[in-house]
């Protein structure tokens, strides 16, 4: 256990300083949202909640160039650029654990390790708003993944070191940390309680295993088809969604071959279609039954975890209010304010 | 400081390999023999995967796709596939002349779990292309004959001219060590010398011991239903009933998602499921 603390004051040339190890991105704001960009420490937003595109983008990029194909020959010059995140709350250094261990296990994933290399996690404390329900995930703090992890405590951070590399990071900033004291700790313990009691939203995602197993011929899900879109916007923003396509470009400038790697979402109506014309999910419902079913039943299974970690970001980006919470709450036969539940089937 | 991961060996790196023969065995149905060009993965590449794994075959600028396997690790030097054209990919790969190069990813998937087999008798029932995946483990049984019990094949196809590698299944049928029957379900030309009718029809010829069976089934998607009924009616159990299935794959190693059901990937959980999984995971077939 590694502990320190730094005065408020001494944030930016802390993360000025860490920038010895890469390019220094953070979330900024952007309308009535946020986003990670590159940016002067001065320009982070330290009261941002979620950013709009996940911290995933930072280990496989929404598309990067896989291999190039040259005089007969596969190249692979997928290099990522180092860099220091800063901000990553719980929720999303959750995913991002989620993400290892999905693309290290039975063939580790090249690309994510490299990015992964190249990447300092630094994490920030929050305190939730009437979107998050990372309490109910169990994703409301953490404990590994992140290399440096940073509580917001007034007038000073607690710096919390995670991994060796975060340690070693440390010398590039050591004159700005103090040792922390028992008293930091009791602060710490006071802000736990004060964060814990901020959360607003009430869920209930205990039995979803089962209940969502056990509710595959329920007539919600033609409901929720109904009313969905297929725009991929869930898929896109959701922390912990790893799909992924493949596709061979030729670059007319440079007279090369590329296959370039781009996210890719299981609602597209594409998704399952084999060539010859074959779907195997035709229809909405079944597509996003495939999603909710994978979210929170496939990865009990495999993980021991839901691929949830209460983030929020589908309920604020899904146009007709498919989310997590309206799936669950119809799932549990509770009250539920969403549009699509209140929908009639057609043809039912 | 992380140069390691740039030496370490990328799976989505294609290998290079060479169609060293092609012939069509039906009007849309061609069967290619491909040789890996380096001579130092040549030998492992080809004796050490499972009948039933499937290899991502390549061509730049095209695209990927998952291919079966049709040829036995028992006979090592070449991979041989057995491919429609049906798509983009397989059309491109139809214009391709012998010499021409390819490039493969793999082998892929679980496979059938050949050592579960061996002392039982095995029941295999193609339909269509999907002799390609059998005739992999058909081979691998004949050329391992004293592994396995009663060796009975049924085989199904349109017409006689549907009927994927026919000659070789000829010259099969003379084994005396092996059950090997073949029907059609039209016959245009009228000279067919064996069974006429559905794959399920030749279940009347099948002698084999229940309990102790190894059922194998792989064809277009109708024909599972009544397949797995006559298995079922044999009194074969659930967990000795196999099954191949396909869907679309990009990566073949689990990660690209665009194969899985409920949750669990084809390309690596699969393509063989038991039939105790496909009742067990809504929606495989």
């Amino acid at each position: 256990m590694r502990l320190f603390k730094i005065k408020k004051q001494n944030l930016i040339p802390f993360l000025r300083g860490l920038e010895g190890f890469g390019e220094l991105w953070g979330p900024v704001k952007k309308g009535n949202n946020f986003v990670y960009v590159r940016a002067k420490p001065e320009d982070f937003d330290l009261t941002a909640l979620r950013t709009i595109i996940p911290a995933k983008k930072f280990f496989l990029p929404s598309k990067f160039t896989s291999l190039k194909f040259r005089d007969n020959r596969w190249e692979d010059n997928y290099r990522p650029r180092k860099r220091v995140i800063f901000g990553l709350h719980p929720c999303e250094i959750h995913a991002l654990n989620i993400y290892h261990k999905f693309y290290t296990r039975l063939y580790p994933d090249p690309y994510y390790l490299r990015s992964k290399a190249a990447t300092l996690v630094v994490g920030l404390s929050c305190i939730p708003d009437e979107h998050c329900f990372c309490y109910a995930t169990g994703t409301s703090t953490v404990n590994e993944g992140f290399d440096l992890f940073l509580t917001d405590l007034g007038d000073r951070f607690l710096v919390w070191v995670g991994s060796p590399r975060g340690e070693d990071s440390l010398k590039l900033v050591e004159k700005f940390l103090e040792e922390a004291t028992q008293e930091d700790i009791s602060r710490y313990v006071s802000w736990r309680k004060k964060r814990d009691a901020s959360f607003k939203l009430k869920v209930d995602l205990d039995g979803m295993p089962e209940i969502v197993s056990f509710s595959y011929d329920s007539p919600i899900w033609e409901k929720m088809g109904n009313a969905c879109l297929s725009c991929g916007t869930c898929t896109m923003v959701c922390p912990t969604c790893t799909c992924f396509d493949l596709e061979d470009e030729y670059d007319l400038k440079r007279d090369e071959m590329k296959r370039d790697r781009f996210w890719y979402s299981c609602v597209f109506r594409e998704y399952s279609m084999v060539a010859g014309g074959h779907n195997f999910r035709e229809a909405r419902s079944e597509r996003l039954k495939l999603w909710y079913t994978h979210k929170l039943v496939g990865f009990m299974s495999e993980y021991g975890s839901p691929a949830c970690t209460g983030c929020g970001r589908c309920e604020v980006s899904c146009p007709v209010g498919i989310n997590v919470i309206s799936v669950v709450r119809a799932l549990r036969n509770e009250r539920s304010t969403a549009l699509w539940v209140k929908m009639e089937v057609e043809n039912a | 400081m992380h140069e390691v991961f740039y030496k370490q060996e990328n799976p989505y790196m294609p290998e290079r390999a060479r169609i060293v023969r092609k012939y069509d065995l039906t009007e849309d149905v061609r069967f290619f023999q491909v040789r890996v060009c380096d001579q130092e993965k040549v030998f492992t590449l080809t004796s050490t995967y499972s009948p039933g794994q499937f290899m991502m075959i390549s061509l730049p600028f095209v695209g990927e796709a998952p291919f079966s396997i049709t040829s036995t690790p028992s006979r090592p030097g070449l991979f041989e596939f057995c491919i429609r054209k049906v798509g983009r990919l397989t059309s491109r790969l139809f214009e391709l002349e012998e010499n021409d190069f390819i490039w493969l990813r793999g082998p892929f998937g679980n496979g059938f779990p050949v050592e579960n087999m061996m002392g039982k008798d095995l029941l295999f029932v193609a339909g269509g292309l999907g002799a390609a995946p059998l005739r992999s483990l058909l081979l691998y049984a004949l050329d391992n004959r004293d592994l396995f019990g009663k060796l009975f094949y049924l085989h199904g196809a349109r017409t006689p001219r549907d009927m994927l590698f026919r000659e070789e299944f000829f010259q099969l049928k003379q084994r005396r060590d092996f059950q090997c029957y073949l029907t059609v379900d039209e016959d245009p030309e009228e000279n067919w010398p064996f069974d006429k009718g559905v794959v399920t029809s030749l279940f009347k010829y099948v002698k084999v011991n229940p309990k102790n069976t190894a059922a194998v089934v792989c064809g277009p998607p109708v024909m599972y239903k009544y397949v797995v009924q006559e298995f079922m009616k044999l009194g074969i159990p659930d967990a000795n009933i196999y099954m191949t299935l396909e869907r679309k794959m990009k990566c073949g190693m689990g990660k690209c998602g665009q194969c899985v059901v409920g949750h669990k990937y084809v390309c690596v959980d699969g393509p063989v499921f038991t039939l105790w999984d496909v009742k067990n995971i809504k929606g495989l077939i």
